[in-house]
């Protein structure tokens, strides 16, 4: 690295991928620090994009493999920061890298371990959102960067029992010795100017909405889930099916726990009238003769292109009628949803054989402990606060530390992009300053000593 | 009509919010008689807000309301929808134009202090050769019998089998006598705001000189009101509550068996309205032969058996769908020999409902205090 100011960007899904990139690209060196395996965040979970239908990992994996070979980045995957301390143009900050019981420079993404691993094909994968299972040493996904395996420390049986068979067969079908249980965390001290936050967002549990059966009904599951079955990456190939059988009948539900102060949620989620449409689309698209009704409270197409989008697949004979469903109970072997249609001011029951529930965007679980680690400020709705809701959009509440993508609130990915590159500026301000500076510094330090 | 249904709703004490509906219809989704009778909650909702409702007096199914509060529970907006139901509901109670039964109701409990209108003093009927300590000579629990469990003859048999299983357990428990009044649960959730203040007025003082640690009661709906609305200084506990209880700290012993396949329906009033689901599970769980199944729409799913908000004395403006007949049925198709109840109403409404639809001979409508005195 050069001897510029760097930045450091917690978070690698798009949109501190994006920040890193373009702060990397004006020639500051970036720390760019992600807690799982692999960079991606939510977009590489994602099938397509709205509106434009691009295929998410196509247009994300580009920019996943530039920040793993960018000579500005230094990519820390696994890892945490622990600690920050000093001011804006100063921060020292502690990084915990988690030991992934894997030598990352000897791994080199074979996946002959986890074909070989005990465990192979009975760990929940998170990834795909509990869809599909997987091996206990493991990359979340195919395109993952870096290209290294992980030993889940949860699921691995030498790790949570001590003992593993008589040998270990993950280490016995590794080419290169990369497996090492002695491995330990290791902690890395880094001087940065400047922060960006851009640590994501979570999606409410919808158990916190009994009627509508989700944990009770196998058939009722998620937008993430949708997004995954949905996937030609994903557990299914990207076929629309449950339990070997292809829905006929399938009904969204708009608004599960947003705009419902009783949840804790009293805002929009703004992401999910845009994200059901499109399912709603890929759902005509690979099941030409299903039935797909999406029930709506107020449609919200507010983007560029999407009212447009929304008439285009209205026109894919989407039946949208209006009202919150208020239950789901299963009548034979089929679902029922009961709702209010009130445009026709009537009760009405509609068969499905998937629900999809629009599950609200919540802040991450850990967001008060992050807020008292950087020492920022939430708003009320539990996100973090940026300085000024107009003027200051992208600056935390302390100097030098900026905010980017859903951290700050839900917003699409154009909205987390746009707010990417406008923390990267803000940051790039705060790194030149610093850079002017660092000779007057050096003086201070010297008639200090 | 021309009336702030707000401002009128306020002065009854309602919490009923207008402003903050956004018309989801998630209440008139939920609601239990939406499919089969006129009454849209959410349509009352917006007629009440901008002002323009049609004459309650024309609109029959304003009556038809079970009082459920799955409306009031799910409402993201905490509208609290049902509440504009019953300031409608009072407007005609204030004219006198209501149906006639729910009048003959009405009046029971103001003359009777009952809604049957038998008379006062037969209200302790129930305990012929049972021994009940008077609650006036003071006693650790208040046992407070619902006007059915009092004189509903069905419902007596299970208020005789609670006395014997809390008898059973050495329970220092007492009873008001022939003092004992209706709550008025449903008084107020008929509109009879006058009725109910005046019940509150006289029956608060009387239950509070007890002295008891804690009052149990026969049925979810005077629990609710008690706990809710009476604001009493003890606690109130619903019988399956208390019997949960006894039987986890081991005072209560079940050394009989029932060896039938048992289900178990959720009275809004204690499930939906009071979030106790558990406490009736693990008391019919631990009867010893019980095999516990489960129907599908349970717990914050289940479905109302159409007897509370005062439909027990109103037949409501579809007799032929009755959400009863459904739930049998639903009942049957688990397998269940039996139906356990734990509400009075439940009981009256689903018993009925098995003669009806010709199940009684494989379905037994029983109160789970039954079921624990049979294994006693």
């Amino acid at each position: 690295m050069t001897h510029k100011p760097a930045a450091l960007v917690i978070g690698a899904g798009i949109a501190g991928i994006q920040a890193a990139l373009d702060i990397a690209d004006a020639g500051f060196p970036v720390y760019l620090v992600e807690r799982e395996p692999s960079v991606g965040g939510r977009m590489a979970q994602l099938d397509k994009t709205f509106p434009t239908l691009d295929c998410s990992s196509c247009i994300l994996t580009p920019k996943m493999v530039n920040v793993g070979q960018h000579p500005n980045i230094e990519l820390m995957t696994y890892s945490e920061v622990v600690a920050v301390e000093g001011e804006a143009g100063a921060f020292h900050v502690t990084i915990r890298k988690k030991p992934r019981y894997v030598e990352e420079d000897l791994c080199r993404g074979c996946g002959l371990c986890a074909q070989e691993c005990r465990m192979h094909g009975r760990v929940v994968d998170t990834f795909n959102q509990g869809l599909g299972k997987r091996a206990a040493i493991y990359v979340p996904f195919p395109q993952a960067v870096p290209l290294i395996y992980t030993v889940d420390p949860t699921a691995c049986l030498y790790l949570t029992r001590g003992v593993c068979g008589k040998t270990f067969k993950c280490k016995d079908a590794c080419p290169t010795g990369a497996i090492n249980f002695e491995q330990k965390e290791r902690f890395v001290e880094v001087d940065v100017a400047a922060i960006i936050v851009a640590t994501g967002f979570d999606l409410m549990d919808p158990r916190t909405k009994p009627e509508f059966g989700y944990g009770v009904y196998p058939n009722v599951i998620t937008g993430l889930e949708f997004e995954r079955l949905s996937s030609a990456s994903g557990p299914t190939g990207g076929k629309i099916v449950l339990n070997g059988k292809e829905p006929q009948d399938m009904v969204f539900i708009h608004c599960v726990g947003s705009r419902d102060p009783h949840t804790g949620v009293p805002y929009c989620s703004r992401i999910c009238c845009m994200y059901t449409a499109k399912h709603a689309h890929l759902v005509r698209d690979k099941l030409p003769n299903a039935r797909i009704t999406v029930f709506y409270i107020d449609m919200r197409a507010f983007g560029k292109g999407y009212e447009e989008f929304y008439d285009r697949v209205k026109e894919e004979r989407v039946f949208y009628r209006r009202g919150e469903p208020s239950e789901v109970y299963r009548r034979g072997d089929r679902l029922v949803v009961r709702g209010e249609d009130s445009l026709l001011g009537r009760t009405v029951e509609v068969e499905a054989d998937l629900v999809v529930l629009a599950t609200a965007v919540v802040p991450r679980a850990d967001t008060l402990a992050v807020a008292e680690l950087l020492g920022l400020a939430c708003s009320p709705d539990g996100f973090f606060q940026e300085a000024h809701p107009k003027y200051r959009p992208v600056e935390s509440t302390r100097p030098g530390v900026f905010l980017a993508g859903c951290c700050q609130g839900p917003k699409d990915i154009p909205d987390a992009v746009a707010q990417a590159k406008a923390a990267a500026a803000s940051a790039l301000v705060v790194l030149k300053n610093t850079a002017q500076d660092l000779p007057q510094r050096h003086e201070d330090t010297k008639k200090k000593l | 009509m021309l009336m702030d249904i707000q401002q009128h709703a306020r002065e009854l004490g309602l919490g009923l919010d207008l402003f903050s509906c956004i018309q989801c219809g998630k209440c008139t989704g939920g609601c239990p008689v939406s499919m089969t009778t006129a009454l849209n909650v959410r349509s009352l909702v917006y007629g009440a807000l901008i002002g323009d409702i049609a004459g309650p007096v024309h609109r029959e199914e304003l009556w038809d309301c079970t009082c459920c509060f799955t409306c009031v529970e799910r409402c993201p907006k905490d509208v609290r929808p049902a509440e504009v139901i019953i300031a409608l509901r009072s407007l005609l109670v204030e004219e006198g134009k209501v149906p006639s039964t729910i009048g003959n109701a009405l009046m029971g409990i103001f003359r009777q202090g009952n809604p049957l209108g038998y008379a006062r003093e037969d209200r302790t009927a129930w305990m012929d050769g049972l021994e009940v300590k008077p609650a006036q000579e003071g006693c650790e629990t208040l046992l407070f019998t619902c006007c059915s469990s009092a004189y509903d003859i069905r419902a007596q048999a299970a208020t005789k089998a609670l006395v014997r299983v809390l008898k059973a357990a050495g329970m220092d428990f007492g009873h008001l006598g022939t003092e004992e009044t209706c709550c008025g649960n449903e008084v107020r959730r008929l509109g009879e705001m006058g009725l109910f203040e005046m019940l509150v007025e006289e029956g608060k003082p009387l239950l509070e000189e007890v002295g008891a640690a804690r009052m149990v009661t026969t049925s979810p709906h005077c629990m609710n009101t008690f706990r809710h609305e009476y604001k009493l200084g003890m606690d109130v506990l619903h019988y399956t509550q208390w019997l949960a209880r006894l039987l986890e700290q081991g005072r209560l012993n079940l050394t009989g068996r029932v060896e039938k396949v048992v289900t178990y329906h959720d009275p809004c009033f204690l499930g939906k309205q009071n979030g106790i689901f558990d406490e009736p599970r693990e008391v019919l769980k631990a009867i010893p032969g019980v095999k516990f199944v489960e129907m599908d729409r349970i717990r914050e799913r289940s479905l109302c058996c159409e007897g509370g908000g005062g439909r027990m004395w109103f037949e409501g403006t579809n007799t032929e769908g009755r959400l009863a007949f459904q739930r049998v049925q639903e009942a049957a198709d688990t397998g269940a020999e039996i139906l356990a109840v734990a509400c009075p109403f439940c009981m009256a409404m689903l018993d009925d409902a098995t003669k009806v639809k010709g199940l009684s001979d494989r379905l037994k409508v029983m109160d789970i205090a039954e079921l624990v005195a049979m294994a006693l």
